[in-house]
């Protein structure tokens, strides 16, 4: 069973090992690795004549990835996570928005963007197509230092030591197409390709979603090895929020291109602040089979993003739904340490009458 | 075979040229029951379930044993039997609507082509049982969305719609292939709880193929537990979820995101990968991944043996393998 090996190689330990203080770190641990402002995506829909429409995938969208730590980004499909995910790596371009990697703005003359995304790697969910099928795994993972410069002798030494690490034999799997790899294999592949770059931060989207259960569970494991192993960043990246509850530090919950509640894993999964977030905790199959769920608590389809709805973007399908909710768009603001949620019936003074009395100045 | 079975299979094999995907498979769905059958992609759930229906063409592959619906030899049917049982007394839901309807035409068109190809109704008639139906599955607006062509509606509505298309002539079995899987979690619980709402108000018996173990513990009385081509487990939910007797499902019980106590604690894994059909190891499929495996394991296939009231387990060290389970239990209860 090749793919259990996961004893560092030696090869691997020389090249790749970092210090745990990064040489490309600035700011200090406690500057955030990114930080995003604003950030702001419209795609334009072609619907004949009639006035201009665009989808409003990412609408306004501000957060804060710390060092060394996993963010874990959940929603309902069209919420816009995988397209954040896209803006943070630059392969899709931004409207607009601010995004600081250690300090420097992504794209500046101090950062431009080849620079930055050496530094920053994504995994995709769909393990092989996201892997060229003419090239054996080796050469797809020795391809990004070659163009980054390194010898191809050595790029091809640091992609077997990857395949190694990633529990893959490279006298086995390297010289494989990716057809000839299983499900978890590829993402195995995947993995260290992102990793041949020594990146400082890696996008997950959704990269464990198409694994079977006990395939999943054993990359997971890899993925929490790799980042203790080699001082990584997550951003996480799945609908699935038992997943995201196991991998992750913090949590993002994001509706219809916003962000609804932000914080602490233990905090937003167990006690969420705002009832969107509830409801799909709700909604997650309960493994108790005295214990089945009895209602859904959100009916039908998420909405269309084209249009979305005026005030609080989930006032629709909201259970709190008070008359103010369509009126007035609430801010992301704090409820609690590090915990922070879109919500008017969380904050004072909002006018909803679940809202917390507002505190005299104390 | 009794009234009180919807169906029944009989030492079931199904083989592709050189591989056997599903090699002996034994099952009885009572009436009304709703069971799930889980296990990992490869492990021939889907082909079990496809072959009741005998989806596959003829020629290229082999299917042997019985498939008994309702006392009838499915085996057996002449062509144009088959298409007279096809969604009359059996139907399927998949996982992946928007590639099983047809494209060209509307739903509600899809669905009145149904009606009218097994049952001698006016058009006007079959429209209205499909109305009906759309309102029963709650569509909203089904009068306008009848006319709607598939790709007009969204994930859960197709969903709901191929769900109302496979109850158009009131199939008394239904059988789901992964419904869930593509949709959201939200979509996703709401179409688990259709599936059981209709079982209990229609009487139907259902036959749910899942992966995921919650989807199968919402809907199904009965779990029965896949691997490399033949049921290695099978009980009811509780049974399963609770004292599970075979180190696969063990396995996949442990594997669970949500299993693990602390947070950055390693998850337990069942080691390797499923087996490769091609190449069948001798003795018990499992045995190259299973923590209790001995020698007899490599040598002898287990047979399916009773484990408890209502529960079977194909493995020599089946009470081994509960004690197992419990003890872990006891650990992270003492842990918690």
């Amino acid at each position: 069973m090749s793919v259990t090996t996961l004893s560092p190689s030696p090869a691997l330990a020389q090249p790749l090992a970092r210090a745990p203080i990064d040489a490309r770190d600035r700011g200090g641990p406690a500057q955030p690795l990114l930080s995003v402002s604003g950030l702001q995506k419209h795609f334009p829909v072609r619907k004949g004549s009639g006035p201009k429409q665009v989808v409003r995938a990412v609408d306004g969208v501000d957060f804060e990835t710390l060092k060394g730590e996993t963010l874990g980004i959940v929603g309902e499909s069209g919420c816009g996570k995988s397209t954040t995910a896209k803006l943070l790596m630059g392969l899709i371009e931004r409207d607009a928005g601010e995004m600081l990697f250690d300090g420097e703005a992504v794209g500046s003359r101090a950062l431009p963007w080849r620079a930055y995304r050496r530094q920053v790697q994504m995994v995709f969910q769909d393990s092989y197509a996201s892997l060229n099928p003419r090239m054996t795994v080796e050469a797809s993972i020795a391809f990004g230092p070659k163009v980054n410069g390194v010898p191809g002798r050595q790029a091809v030494e640091r992609a077997r030591a990857l395949l190694a690490r990633v529990g893959l034999e490279p006298k086995r799997f390297a010289g494989r197409y990716p057809h000839e790899l299983s499900g978890g294999q590829r993402q195995r592949v995947n993995i260290a390709r992102a990793l041949a770059l020594e990146p400082r931060l890696v996008l997950l989207d959704e990269a464990v979603s198409a694994l079977d259960k006990s395939v999943e569970a054993q990359v997971l494991n890899l993925l929490l090895d790799l980042k203790a192993e080699f001082g990584l960043t997550y951003i996480f990246i799945s609908h699935d929020l038992n997943v995201v509850r196991f991998i992750s530090d913090r949590v993002m919950v994001m509706y219809l291109g916003r962000v609804s509640e932000i914080g602490p894993s233990d905090t937003v999964l167990a006690e969420p602040a705002h009832p969107y977030s509830h409801a799909l905790l709700h909604a997650m199959p309960s493994l108790d089979p005295d214990n089945r769920t009895q209602e859904a608590l959100l009916a039908g389809d998420p909405p269309n993003p084209i249009d979305p709805p005026s005030g609080c973007r989930f006032h629709p399908r909201c259970r709190l739904v008070a008359p103010v909710c369509s009126g007035t768009e609430p801010p992301l603001d704090p409820v609690g340490p590090a915990h922070r949620a879109a919500c008017l019936a969380r904050q004072p003074g909002s006018g909803h009458p679940d809202a917390p009395a507002v505190r005299e100045a104390a | 075979m009794t009234d009180t079975q919807a169906v029944v299979l009989k030492d079931l094999k199904v083989g592709f040229g050189k591989v056997q995907v599903v090699d002996g498979v034994d099952l009885t769905l009572e009436r009304g029951q709703a069971m799930a059958l889980i296990g990992e992609s490869g492990s021939g759930k889907s082909v079990t379930l496809r072959a009741i229906l005998r989806l596959f063409p003829e020629g290229r592959s082999r299917i042997t044993g019985t498939v008994a619906v309702s006392g009838r030899d499915v085996l057996g049917l002449s062509k144009r039997e088959l298409a007279d049982y096809r969604g009359r007394e059996v139907s399927m839901i998949f996982q992946e609507p928007l590639l099983a309807f047809d494209p060209v035409y509307t739903v509600g068109q899809q669905i009145t082509e149904a009606i009218l190809r097994h049952e001698k109704v006016s058009k006007a008639e079959a429209r209205a049982r499909a109305l009906a139906l759309f309102e029963r599955v709650r569509i909203p607006s089904p009068e306008r969305r009848l006319d709607n062509f598939p790709h007009e509606m969204s994930g859960g509505m197709r969903q709901r719609a191929m769900i109302a298309l496979a109850l158009a002539c009131r199939p008394q079995v239904l059988l789901a292939d992964e419904p869930t899987t593509a949709l959201d979690a939200t979509v996703q619980i709401q179409i688990l709880l259709l599936l059981r709402e209709l079982q209990r108000d229609l009487g139907l018996s259902i036959i749910l193929v899942t992966h995921d173990l919650g989807a199968a513990v919402e809907v199904a009385d009965r779990i029965s537990v896949m691997y490399a081509g033949h049921i290695v487990e099978t009980g009811s939910a509780r049974q399963i979820v609770r004292d599970p007797h075979h180190p696969y499902t063990i396995g996949l019980l442990r594997s669970r995101a949500e299993g693990a106590m602390d947070k950055g604690a390693r998850l337990q894994t069942i080691p390797g990968s499923p087996p490769d059909l091609t190449n069948r190891p001798a003795g018990c499929p499992f045995a190259p991944r299973c923590f209790l495996a001995e020698e007899r394991c490599r040598r002898e296939r287990p047979p399916l043996g009773a484990v408890g009231d209502g529960h079977q387990a194909a493995c020599w060290r089946a009470e081994e393998a509960a004690a197992a389970f419990r003890a872990g239990q006891a650990r992270e209860l003492a842990c918690a």
